[in-house]
């Protein structure tokens, strides 16, 4: 399948990698452009010479997504470091170029519970650290290492 | 009237300080500190510090009871996202935004969230007013109404110069609600007499515009 990346911090770059290495279509669009490197730096050559696309924009712009290939996705991840930006360009992926799966990283529990609520895939960091801790405080789980 | 302003620049303070002299109920949410500090000098328990898009700061300043709410944040996604829970998930009936950028208008208008206003668009809108010769001006559009508001220099050689706005021969669907001349404006009648120069508004249905502006404009086509 053909996966759109919004956003290229930890959390974007790592999923370009995993879904690149599983063979699928990778393109990561970022305001920055000196953000490839965080994808370059996991290849001896780099990410666009391993067949991953990369585009410098910004995610609300529409020419950008395009350059991106938004139309043609089949899997849509918004993972730029500001919650409402991600939660607009999901809804626009959604409603405008119906993309089929679309993911959403948000950092706040309130706003990804109530967007979770009106049908979009949320995903939020901070509540799974919030029950992965309270577990942990309360005996309840143990873990050895790195845990999520 | 309750009224929720969610940032502080410009905008929002000087709506705040309008909408108070005018008996309103306001509350200003700025996440700023700096901003806030200096806005609280004058508005005091008028202004909340706090990020207006986290939902718990809307809700400690009472945006269930709002009857207004008005995002004017520099941040067309927070703007967007404001609107969006004020009148889904809190029911505020009416909410107004501010566009930053034209170019991200449609996101407003694909997620719902009217009216938006942008105030580039707007100095626009003004600047083409101010400009003579610029022919056909939009002053105002009412898409959900479908009407629109314009304003035409009438030319030296158009069919309407000369004639009463009764033989103008408008389309169904247009009116002229005032005439601009020698620096003054005045709401003519069927007799009223069009003159070369003038600047006419007139209201129209969506959709004739061309064909009014034909009478208006010269009857000789430009040299290209």
């Amino acid at each position: 399948m053909f996966v759109l990346i919004v956003g290229c911090g930890r959390v974007g770059s790592a999923i370009a990698h995993s879904m690149l290495a599983e063979g699928h279509e990778v393109s990561v669009l970022d305001e920055d452009p000196e953000a490839i490197a965080l994808l370059d730096r996991r290849y001896s050559d780099g990410w666009e010479e391993r067949g991953g696309r990369f585009t410098v924009g910004t995610a609300l712009e529409i020419d950008a997504l395009l350059a991106a290939g938004v139309d043609q996705a089949d899997a849509f991840v918004a993972s730029t470091d500001g919650d409402n930006t991600n939660l607009v360009v999901a809804q626009i992926a959604k409603r405008r170029f119906e993309v089929e799966r679309v993911v959403v990283r948000v950092l706040d529990p309130h706003r990804a519970r109530w967007y979770a609520e009106q049908g979009l895939q949320t995903v939020c960091p901070t509540q799974t650290a919030i029950e992965l801790l309270e577990a942990a405080v309360r005996g309840q789980i143990r873990f050895e290492g790195v845990s999520g | 009237m309750y009224v929720l302003i969610v940032g502080a620049g410009k905008v929002g303070w000087n709506l705040a300080r309008e909408l108070i002299a005018k008996s309103h109920e306001v509350t200003v949410l700025e996440s700023d500190p700096r901003r806030y500090a200096v806005v609280e000098e004058e508005l005091e328990h008028s202004v909340h510090y706090g990020d207006g898009s986290e939902l718990w700061v809307l809700e400690r300043a009472g945006i269930e009871r709002a009857d207004l709410v008005i995002a004017v944040t520099g941040d067309d996604e927070d703007n967007i996202l404001i609107s969006q829970v004020a009148r889904e998930k809190y029911g505020v009936s009416r909410v107004v935004a501010r566009c930053n950028n034209p170019r991200n208008l449609e996101h407003f208008e694909l997620l719902g969230v009217k009216p938006a206003i942008s105030a580039t668009d707007l100095i626009l809108r003004l600047i083409e007013h101010e400009v003579p010769k610029y022919g056909l001006v939009h002053l105002l559009d009412l898409p959900e109404e479908r009407l629109e508001i314009i304003e035409l220099e009438v030319a030296d050689d158009s069919e309407a110069a000369g004639k009463k706005v009764v033989d103008l021969g408008l389309p169904n669907g247009s009116l002229v609600i005032s005439i601009l001349r020698d620096g003054g404006g005045f709401v003519p009648t069927g007799e009223s007499v069009v003159q070369a120069n003038d600047e006419v508004l007139l209201v129209l249905d969506v959709g004739i515009e061309e064909t009014v502006t034909e009478l208006f404009t010269s009857r000789v086509a430009p040299a290209a």
